[in-house]
């Protein structure tokens, strides 16, 4: 059995320009990274986005995305939620099947012990609204799956960095280069991938 | 040769009306352009309008985008400061993407103008519109829309920076006409200073420094990101007496004269250069991205070194090789910072090991390519400029050309751009024209942009000496097809279609001569480069030869085949 891919969580501030998703997400796309998920919004300061990405792959390859990130000129720093404790939330809606009244009742129990919201009440669904971290939505989405999931849509995760912001250098918004990016530990080769380089024209 | 640009007809004092397209000429030349290369259309008119109020800036026509931007590349690298190209929308814009992607991969900084549809026509798929932005977008460092025309000149100076900045690179500027055509309101835009090298952290240079002190065999390795660092890193080699090697692109970064030089490592490496580094025990690498050309099979280059791996882009380190000691700087600064305490080696087991193997895999010296090279690009003087287009040519060319000084071996190495290497000769002929440009091509690739001839004529450049290695084939192709396809020779052959190419030359009014052996040869390099003004050259081998040393494709550096494999003569096949 091989090991299961590591997932990793990354944010970036960007700045809010045209094409700047395109860009990354091409890069992405291009050099063969794993986005599994990627979410955007304005920030408090005009004109900067802030996007947060989990990519799945060891970390030499995450590694190597953060980098190539922080060379596009739209990309104002990265930041490395390994390197520093974090809160992350991600929101889901589910809708829900619900069949006869006893699935009903049954739902809504199973809901209230996640501190899922109802959004949306339907003759024979449920549409509900769960935050939390991965592990409580997997589980979510786990306990009521046996209903019968009939839609969901995920907005990714989303983190921030624990503490003020005041005392945390690579938090200051600048233009300069992301910390934690110089290589000072010796970085995973990409030896299996560069094998694979084709020798062609 | 009569020069009708429109340039008479601008008045200077006429720039006060200004508009987008005379801010971005008043731009340019704030910023020391003082030549561009480009070609005109529909979606530029009013930038070439403007031009002609701005004589300080010389435009070259050239014949196609490409021809252009591949000029403005040549510009680019011979002088280290940036090209610039300028195309119109659509087919003309689009005629500038091999361009791009070739200075993006070998790091050259240029700025490319194109020209588009007037802002409400984008995305309509009005007459010529292509989205090149969206095009562009993997293969510049940037990329910009102009939709404000009193946003240009900062748009301009910001992409110069960018392009010049940190590793060099291409940015395209895309306008639309009506944005040229707009009355500028705004303010013009000074240069931006250069930035601060990066400077290498001390205790990353410490532990080199330990690392590197601790070497019984060790082994400098130059890459193109030390071209401009080239004095630093002679010096710092001198200083420990490292035996050094120079990639394709870092040729001419230290030089080749000197005792401790080892040749180009890689698929057509020199014997020393591949076995120094697969026996080395401390590889230290200066601006080199460890390209697979470079490194033959990933999982066994330098199998017994840790590597010191000096590099401004924190990206190249690790990506493909591991780094044993990462140092993230500018070429130069780490170059002085590590020469301070050296303590020279002396190391003569080492030694006596690399003269040995300098000694092998030496060329023929019987008629063929290589030795038409040979006898060619020892006419060479240290000042000149050698260009080549792509293929066996310029393998041999790269083994055999000696280079004492930086920027001089102008070649495509990360695209690998046939069609390369006459354009690019002619943009550096047009910077330094008191050095000969000389440029070195095959067959093949000298006619995907031989109609820049014209260029050369209509601008009476003198200096530009093209050498045709004329093999009738697709020399590297069929190389590869004689050894990996069970010589299944498909498609290469040109033999029989080939132009008289002094017919060609002469068409253009550019004096021709031809050889086909060696003792021809030389007497037609005198006539060839004493021609007062740009003169061609064609030089007719045998074409069953190949270029070695050779690494196949996925094999060890040390596995290479060091000379040619003797041949039982065949019939001519692929005709
Ligand atoms: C634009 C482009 N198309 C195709 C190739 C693939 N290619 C690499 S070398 C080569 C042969 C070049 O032949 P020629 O120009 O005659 O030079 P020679 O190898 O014979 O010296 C080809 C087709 C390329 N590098 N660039």
């Amino acid at each position: 059995m091989t090991a299961p891919i590591p997932d990793h969580l990354v944010s970036a501030l960007v700045r809010d320009e045209p094409r700047v998703l395109t860009r990354i997400t091409s890069l992405f796309g291009r050099r063969g990274y794993n986005i599994k998920s990627l979410s955007v919004g304005t920030t408090e300061v005009p004109g900067v986005s802030r996007m947060t990405f989990v990519v799945s792959g060891d970390r030499g390859v995450v590694e190597q995305a953060m980098k190539q990130l922080d060379k596009l000129h739209d990309v104002i720093k990265i930041i490395d939620h390994s390197l520093e404790k974090f809160v992350d939330r991600e929101l889901v809606l589910v809708k829900v099947r619900v069949k006869d009244s006893e699935a009903r009742v049954e739902v809504r129990q199973m809901a209230e012990d996640f501190r899922a919201r109802i959004v949306d009440v339907g003759r024979h669904a449920l549409t509900f609204e769960v935050t939390g971290d991965e592990g409580k939505i997997t589980a979510f989405t786990e306990q009521m799956r046996p209903f019968g999931i009939l839609e969901t849509m995920r907005t990714g995760r989303i983190a921030l960095t624990r503490g003020s912001n005041a005392d945390i250098p690579s938090h200051v918004y600048h233009g300069g280069e992301s910390q934690g990016l110089e290589p000072v530990i010796p970085t995973a080769p990409r030896e299996e991938k560069a094998r694979e380089v084709n020798n062609l024209f | 040769m009569s020069e009708i640009t429109g340039q008479e007809s601008g008045q200077p004092e006429m720039r006060s009306d200004m508009t987008g397209a005379k801010a971005l000429w008043a731009t340019l030349a704030a910023h020391g352009v003082s030549t561009v290369f480009g070609y005109p259309g529909g979606a530029i008119m009013p930038v070439y309008d403007a031009l002609t109020y701005y004589p300080e800036v010389r435009h070259i026509l050239a014949r196609h985008e490409q021809g252009a931007i591949h000029a403005a590349e040549g510009w680019a690298k011979a002088t280290g400061e940036i090209g610039v190209c300028i195309a119109t929308s659509g087919p003309g814009a689009t005629n500038l993407v091999t361009g791009l992607a070739d200075a993006m991969m070998d790091n050259v900084p240029l700025l490319a103008i194109t020209g588009n549809v007037a802002r409400h026509l984008m995305g309509t798929d009005a007459f010529q519109e292509a989205d090149i932005t969206g095009i562009t977008l993997p293969i510049t460092k940037h990329n910009y829309v102009v939709t404000d025309p009193d946003m240009l000149p900062t748009i301009i100076a910001e992409a110069i920076r960018i392009a010049r900045s940190g590793r060099p690179g291409p940015v395209l500027v895309d306008i639309p006409k009506d944005v040229q055509l707009a009355v500028f309101k705004g303010e013009l835009a000074a240069p931006h200073a250069k930035p601060e090298p990066v400077a290498p952290r001390p205790e990353a240079l410490e532990a080199a420094l330990a690392l590197l002190k601790t070497a019984r065999k060790p082994v400098l390795m130059v890459g193109g990101g030390s071209q401009g660092a080239s004095k630093e890193i002679t010096e710092f080699a001198r200083a420990w007496q490292i035996p050094t090697i120079t990639t394709l692109m870092g040729l001419g970064a230290f030089p080749a004269s000197d005792p401790l030089w080892l040749g180009m490592p890689g698929m057509h490496g020199s014997v020393a250069a591949n076995h120094a580094i697969s026996q080395s025990d401390v590889l230290v690498g200066f601006g080199l991205r460890f390209d697979d050309r470079v490194t033959g099979r990933v999982k066994d280059f330098a199998p017994n070194a840790q590597i010191i791996h000096i590099d401004l882009d924190a990206a190249e380190i690790g990506k493909i090789v591991r780094a044993h000691l990462p140092v993230k700087s500018d070429a130069a600064l780490a170059a002085v910072a590590m020469t301070a305490d050296a303590v020279p080696f002396d190391l003569p087991e080492w030694q006596a090991q690399l003269d040995d193997w300098k000694t092998r895999g030496e060329h023929p010296t019987t008629w063929g390519a290589a030795q038409a090279v040979r006898q060619v690009v020892a006419r060479l003087k240290p000042d000149d400029i050698l260009t080549t287009d792509v293929g066996q040519h310029q393998m041999l060319a790269a083994q055999l050309a000696r280079f004492e000084k930086p920027r001089r071996w102008l070649t495509s190495g990360g695209l690998g751009t046939m069609g390369f290497g006459f354009p690019a000769g002619l943009g550096a002929a047009m910077a330094e024209p008191g050095v000969v440009s000389m440029v070195i091509a095959g067959d093949g690739g000298f006619q995907m942009t031989a109609q820049e001839l014209a260029t050369l004529t209509k601008y009476d450049i003198r200096n530009v000496k093209i050498c045709i290695i004329n093999n009738s084939y697709l020399g590297m192709v069929r190389q590869w097809q004689e050894l990996f396809h069970e010589k299944r020779y498909s498609e290469v052959y040109l033999g029989d279609s080939n132009p008289d190419f002094i017919k060609l030359a002469d068409a253009y009014n550019i004096r021709g001569w031809r050889a086909d052996n060696s003792a021809d040869l030389e007497s037609a390099i005198d006539a060839w480069l004493a021609h007062d003004g740009s003169a061609l050259l064609e030089v007719v081998v045998p074409n069953e030869h190949g270029v070695f040393p050779m690494v196949p494709a996925g094999a060890a550096l040390y596995e290479m085949i060091e000379s040619e494999p003797v041949k039982v003569p065949t019939t001519e096949a692929g005709k």
